[in-house]
């Protein structure tokens, strides 16, 4: 055997170890990469050049961002989103805890309310709410409140309840998903402290369950967004009927139409970067290491040269 | 073990056994698991109970801390009926509430430790006094990291339990249940899930226990710690007690043919 012969020479002690020599080869050429990306610049240019020379007074848009009625419509928009998502949110979470109960009762509600509210459209729910004063003339709350109906049901409450009690529906889907997610051994070893049912939920069960159920809340919140524009059924003043309102006013309709689409791109930008942070935060303890935030990244990137942004595994 | 602390260790206060199971029966639908147990655990016993696979054993275990309900027989633990209380010769079913308040006296270590894996292993230890016993955070940081220190473990308590080895896991999760100060231990094959290299650092630590004079409820397959440590042996075979004795005795002269032939296989 002529083993041994190969043997470098051991190195000094003291030494540090000899770092391999890295591998040296030719990479693969990819060179459909390139005609794919050729491919795709060229459509674009196309299509650039199709939307700019066509029948679209492009300075509008710009003229417009930052117009009153459009600022209204957008901030009308980004509330009602919040509100409804604040009550699907909370509503869903018991309507959750509500369904998994062992009490025949809550669970039957949770779960008449979900076939309820998710079975039929959000649209007609808009409608329905904005003429409920056909069935409910007053509204009396004997010792604190009493007003007709209309005066009442405004479109922002009927906005608001329309989305936020059809959000409470998916959204109960999603929690419920997310409580079954979490290990049975949880809840046991729980039990086993003497933690009580509700503390166990409190403290082990939802905080564990809200990995599972953040990326599809995040998913609701940018759906609800742009769902919110079919609160112009019940009148009510959002970012789309601005841009209507203002479009029609100054004869620029569709230059409008893709102003509020470039709102809404904003804003679903903005909340995705808001998602990404709050998975990350929620993901703590269940990776070993958690994955750098772009700004680390790009920083890592800058200072540490080479160094693979994504860490070790 | 880097220190000892002499946890005060409750013998129980009814001055009776600290388990007694009179003809407990138990099924999950059609599958009848557990067939008439009856056995005594005495306060400060190291009690080990061995069997095959689906013999009953764990089940049995989860009935003491009514993680499982009995269907049939009795079950008491330190003189009280488990999930029930007996009035006029009625029994009435304890609430949630009651059965939670009697788990707090009966610490229990699962195979797959289960710990909380959104909290670090301090947090862990932390969680149930501040959380059941209403004690302060800064307290229970204290004991906290004392049981860390007493399973070998002060160096992690910042450590998420997805950054430990399922041995140092296993021994978190044992600081956990002691930092409740229970007067009964139940340990469900605490060591079945480790590597093997792994599996002495957590017997150490129930050694130690057990030399506390920690009642000790131990379902097992290291017939090792069971032969050392235990001062009784149950072996139960498709839920019933086979044979029950000292553990040398039973390990080393077994009666029963199914004694036997189980002890060749693993032994």
């Amino acid at each position: 055997m002529s083993v041994d012969v190969d043997k470098p020479a051991q190195p000094p002690a003291d030494a540090p170890p000899p770092q391999p020599e890295p591998i040296k080869a030719i990479p693969v050429r990819h060179y459909g990469r390139w005609v794919a990306a050729i491919v795709v610049v060229g459509l674009i240019a196309l299509l650039f050049r199709a939307f700019a020379s066509g029948n679209v007074n492009w300075g509008a848009i710009p003229q417009y961002m930052f117009n009153a009625d459009i600022l209204k419509g957008l901030r009308n928009t980004l509330l009602i989103t919040v509100l409804s998502m604040i009550i699907g949110i909370v509503l869903g979470v018991i309507l959750a805890v509500m369904r998994q109960s062992k009490n025949p009762v809550t669970s039957s509600v949770a779960w008449f309310y979900v076939w309820f509210f998710r079975g039929t459209p959000v649209y007609v729910q808009l409608f329905l709410w904005f003429n409920l004063g056909l069935v409910f003339q007053y509204i009396d709350i004997m010792p604190i409140y009493k007003d007709e109906w209309s005066d009442f049901m405004t479109p922002f409450l009927c906005a608001l309840l329309g989305l936020g009690l059809n959000e409470a529906a998916y959204m109960a889907e999603i929690c419920r998903a997310g409580l079954n997610a979490v290990d049975e051994g949880q809840t046991e070893a729980a039990h086993a402290l003497g933690m009580s049912h509700a503390r166990t939920l409190r403290r082990i069960i939802v905080p564990q369950a809200m990995r599972v159920i953040v990326p599809p809340t995040g998913n609701e919140v940018i759906n609800m967004l742009k769902t919110s524009s079919l609160v112009i059924a019940v009148q009510y003043y959002d970012l789309l009927q601005a841009a209507q309102n203002v479009g029609r006013d100054s004869g620029v309709v569709v230059e409008m139409l893709i102003l509020a689409a470039a709102w809404y791109l904003i804003a679903t930008t903005v909340l995705s970067i808001g998602q990404y942070y709050l998975e990350r935060y929620y993901a703590r303890g269940s990776s070993r290491q958690l994955p750098p935030t772009p700004l680390q990244r790009a920083k890592a990137r800058l200072t540490g040269g080479f160094h693979r942004a994504g860490g070790a595994a | 073990m880097t220190s000892k602390i002499t946890t005060s260790t409750t013998a129980g206060t009814s001055g009776g056994p600290m388990v007694l199971a009179e003809g407990v029966h138990k099924s999950f639908g059609a599958a009848h698991i557990l067939k008439g147990i009856d056995l005594e655990v005495a306060p400060r016993e190291v009690f080990c109970l061995i069997g095959p696979s689906g013999s009953g054993k764990s089940t049995f275990l989860r009935c003491i801390n009514h993680l499982e309900k009995v269907n049939a027989g009795r079950l008491s633990v330190d003189g009280e009926l488990v999930g029930y209380r007996e009035h006029n010769g009625k029994l009435y079913e304890l609430r949630d509430r009651e059965v939670a308040a009697r788990r707090r006296d009966i610490g229990m270590v699962f195979q797959r430790f289960n710990l909380f894996p959104h909290m670090t292993a301090i947090e862990n230890v932390m969680e149930a006094p501040i959380q059941v016993k209403g004690e302060s955070k800064a307290a229970a940081r204290e004991r906290a990291t004392k049981l860390l220190d007493r399973v070998g473990l002060a160096d992690k308590a910042g450590n998420y339990p997805s950054q430990l080895s399922g041995g140092q896991q296993q021994r978190v999760a044992i600081a956990r249940a002691l930092a409740m100060e229970p007067k009964l231990m139940l340990f469900d094959e605490p060591t079945s899930a480790l590597d093997p290299e792994l599996v002495g650092d957590v017997l150490d630590v129930m050694k130690d226990l057990a030399a506390d004079g920690m009642t000790m409820i131990v379902v097992t397959h290291e017939m090792g710690f069971a032969r050392e440590v235990g001062d009784s042996l149950v072996f139960m075979d498709d839920g019933v007690v086979v044979e029950s004795g000292h553990p040398r005795e039973v390990l080393t002269n077994p009666q029963h043919d199914r004694t036997k032939s189980f002890l060749s296989k693993v032994l």
